[in-house]
């Protein structure tokens, strides 16, 4: 169980996946202008990236590498995310269309989502089991929220206030996420290794 | 409507600055910010992403009229990550080190939101010299953004270029550069320099405008 924890708050926190792995950088930067969004985009991403790493861990141990096709991995992890997207866009727009009204127009764009795809080759790299993959997965998926949602504030704060003229827009939001990526380091004591 | 299929100079050269990928059109940053620590890095990822986008361009843009309209994005991605896959055993063969520093990150070129971009947007619209032309132009600029980050990362966290030492011992290395939120510094501190140049020559074409129409008045 602490084993569990321990992956838990080392991908939220320590090993965040935005801020220190630069994974999933393109709607970190995208939808993070406003803060109703950030939390819908990090919902839908936080239930496609538990889902999607938990089948690429499937699909890895019982589909390629029993028939020695390991080289086909990427083609075979993208083809799962974009099944794994697509499927769960239809399940909540038949099942909940109140879900699908928040969730719905993301759902598409997360499969270039880079996050989604690097979880499903880092659980392959670090050759995590079922139980460890699922978990994986979902702590990056929280850290990704945690942090888009945190950002999301911010620049809301940001638009309201008086930001020199060659500052606004992308180089602000760069800075700031700099300085956010510092603040997070400062975790890096929590767990070792 | 009638295709242009004519090769101008910009078609290639739009890519390089104009429309270049990362500092205009902010495409494709993670790998920007992710393995732009040291030079040699970056002019890896750099090339193999050119290499990347040349080859899918051409396959797309020779399979335009065959794939149909309705799975055309899955099959870009299938094109792409057939020549990534490439792409990483090659690296792997070539030099293990490389592989190993930039980690997930080759693999993670099917995901470069440039590359389907390209794919989507050109590649599949226009003949196969055009849209390589286009795809080496855009790859150089995606290289020229790596470069940019990459000199300057490694220049102040480690006081060395592409392993040589710069400054002697006495330099005190800039460690954060070459921690994560030296990227986010450093990408956001060029944004600013364009920015700021921009705004600049924006002023001085006014002014002229208004000291044109000044002389004109009398």
């Amino acid at each position: 169980m602490t084993e569990y924890a321990l992956i838990l708050v080392s991908t939220v926190l320590v090993n965040n996946f935005v801020l220190v792995k630069f994974l999933g950088l393109c709607p970190f930067m995208g939808v993070s202008r406003k803060l109703e969004t950030a939390t819908g985009m990090g919902l839908a991403t936080t239930f496609v990236l538990t889902l999607s790493s938990v089948c690429s861990y499937l699909v890895n141990e019982y589909m390629l590498a029993p028939l020695g096709l390991e080289y086909l991995r990427t083609i075979a992890f993208i083809l799962v995310i974009a099944v794994v997207v697509q499927f769960t866009e239809m399940v909540v727009h038949k099942t909940s269309p109140l879900l699908y009204q928040v969730l719905g127009i993301f759902l598409p764009l997360i499969t270039t989502n880079c996050a989604v795809l690097g979880v499903a080759l880092l659980n392959t790299q670090a050759q995590h089991g079922f139980l460890e993959s699922a978990v994986y997965g979902f702590g990056a998926a929280a850290g990704f929220s945690l942090v888009l949602v945190l950002f999301a504030a911010m620049r809301e704060r940001i638009t309201v206030a008086d930001v020199p003229a060659v500052f606004r827009g992308p180089a602000i939001a760069l800075i700031t996420a700099g300085l956010m990526s510092m603040a997070f380091m400062g975790f890096s004591g929590l767990v070792k290794g | 409507m009638k295709e242009n299929h004519e090769i101008t100079m910009d078609t290639f050269l739009d890519g390089l600055w104009k429309e270049n990928p990362v500092f205009v059109m902010l495409l494709g940053m993670c790998p920007v910010l992710a393995v732009t620590n040291t030079t040699m890095n970056a002019i890896a990822m750099g090339l193999a992403t050119t290499f990347v986008l040349l080859s899918s361009s051409l396959l797309v843009s020779l399979l335009r009229h065959a794939i149909p309209k309705q799975v055309r994005i899955a099959s870009y991605i299938v094109i792409i990550a057939t020549f990534v896959t490439i792409v990483d055993y090659l690296i792997q063969a070539i030099s293990l080190e490389l592989y190993n520093a930039l980690g997930a990150f080759i693999q993670l070129i099917v995901v470069n939101c440039m590359i389907l971009g390209r794919a989507e947007s050109y590649a599949s619209k226009t003949r196969p010299m055009k849209a390589m032309a286009n795809a080496l132009g855009m790859g150089g600029g995606f290289t020229i953004a790596l470069l940019c980050l990459g000199t300057v990362r490694e220049v102040l966290g480690n006081g060395t270029l592409l392993g040589y030492s710069l400054f002697g011992d006495s330099f005190q290395p800039w460690v954060v550069m070459v921690l994560p939120p030296g990227g986010f510094f450093v990408l956001g501190s060029w944004l600013l320099l364009f920015a700021w140049l921009r705004q600049h020559n924006e002023r001085r074409r006014e002014k002229k405008l208004l000291e044109t129409e000044a002389a004109n008045g009398n």
